[in-house]
């Protein structure tokens, strides 16, 4: 069978960020190339936080779904070359953070500031009256909201 | 390129981010509130995963690995401003800290955006929006407290009169300054000096506190020769402990 580019990003739609497990790498947007060369595969992926500890584990999930595939040789590079911002997670990954109770990050210029971050649309009740209880979270990409309507507390996926 | 120059800015930055990035971790389980207590928790994660990228240019220019680098030196071998290595004190003076050294990082990472070195360049622009949400709460909360009660403004005011002669410590100018500015691969801590002072100031007119004559302030220099106070070390010797014991081990 031939490898091709297309195969692989339908192959990587297994492996899913290791902490929102309905994500995977491609919705999320950090795979950024793929090179074939007969049958080394090279991954080039850049991560949503600098600091992202989830990295390796990322990178080993990515080697370990393409052997299983017969792919026997992976590298997978890091690289801040073409660099993660928000607007990168597709559609079908913005509406599966949502199905997941996480509000998917608002598209933004680039520039984030405090505004955006106020009025983000509840993942419960779909409300907008909202506001931010803090722009730090469980983990390195999430804030922190409460709805002023359901009274529920919920994160959302922050713009970056 | 003059990669000396080069070297000795990476250096610099990128040990200010480790060192405030472990300061900040001190707060873990010990916020005055819950939001806090996360908030500088979170800071400290990006900070010490921006110190490990910035190491890992610093490799790829042939220095060690970025564990080495980072586990490995003693306090003179660390070129991070004395600003960051201060004990973290009560909040107040953590704060002012946080809002005083994360004001200049934002702007030399803003700089940095269009430095001449492209991995540099790329790996700024990535962490200039990270430090978006960490100015961001800075200013929130010196906005909130510089101008809350009278208690909360005389412990900020007494903590920034503290910070500011370090703060200025920040800006001490590297002997390649000229090199660097005249390469394109930073435009000087003097630029930086006056794009701070600046905002800072801003923030300040906008609160009950005092920023004064900058000009008639010492700042403490010799942070990014080595020179250290006696506070870095003990750092030093607690986040390199675990690492020290075994240091090929597999993690």
């Amino acid at each position: 069978m031939e490898i091709t580019e297309k195969k692989i990003l339908e192959w990587l739609e297994e492996v899913k960020d290791p902490e929102i497990p309905v994500l995977s790498l491609v919705d999320l947007g950090v795979i950024t190339g793929i090179d074939i060369n007969e049958h080394r595969v090279r991954v080039t992926m850049t991560p949503t936080f600098v600091g992202c500890p989830a990295i390796d584990y990322m990178k080993q999930d990515i080697i370990d779904v393409l052997n299983s595939y017969g792919i026997d040789h992976v590298d997978v590079v890091v690289s801040f070359e073409k660099s993660w911002n928000s607007n990168m997670i597709t559609e079908k990954g913005r509406k599966a953070l949502k199905d997941f109770g996480l509000a998917p990050p608002p598209k933004h210029n680039l520039i984030v500031d405090i505004d955006i971050l106020e009025h983000i649309e509840c993942p419960n009740c779909g409300s907008t009256n909202t506001i931010l209880k803090t722009p730090f979270g469980p983990t390195a990409c999430r804030s922190i909201h409460h709805c002023s309507d359901c009274k529920e507390t919920f994160e959302q996926f922050k713009p970056v | 390129m003059n990669e000396t120059a080069l070297k000795e800015l990476l250096y610099k930055v990128a040990d200010d981010q480790l060192i405030i990035g472990h300061r900040n971790s001190e707060w873990t389980g010990m916020g005055p509130l819950l939001e806090e207590d996360i908030a500088f928790s979170s800071m400290a994660q990006d900070k010490v995963g921006q110190s490990q990228a910035l190491y890992q240019l610093l490799h790829e220019l042939g220095e060690k690995q970025p564990d080495t680098i980072a586990f490995t030196r003693n306090a003179d071998q660390f070129h991070n401003c004395q600003l960051v290595e201060l004990p973290n004190g009560e909040y107040d003076f953590s704060l002012i800290r946080h809002f005083l050294f994360d004001t200049a990082e934002a702007i030399r990472f803003d700089m940095l955006t269009t430095s001449s070195y492209t991995p540099l360049a790329q790996l700024a622009k990535k962490i200039q929006g990270e430090l978006r949400y960490h100015t961001m709460h800075a200013n929130t909360w010196i906005k909130q407290l510089g101008s809350a009660t009278e208690e909360s403004i005389s412990r900020l005011q007494s903590s920034l009169d503290k910070a500011l002669p370090y703060a200025l410590g920040i800006f001490e100018p590297s002997p390649y300054e000229q090199e660097l500015i005249a390469e394109g691969i930073f435009a000087g801590e003097e630029a930086l000096k006056a794009k701070w002072t600046e905002k800072v100031t801003e923030v300040l007119s906008q609160t009950r506190l005092e920023i004064g004559d900058l000009s008639a302030i010492d700042p403490k220099f010799g942070g990014r020769q080595g020179k250290h106070t006696e506070h870095l070390q003990p750092l030093l010797d607690e986040m390199s402990e675990v690492f020290r014991i075994d240091p090929a081990a597999e993690w």
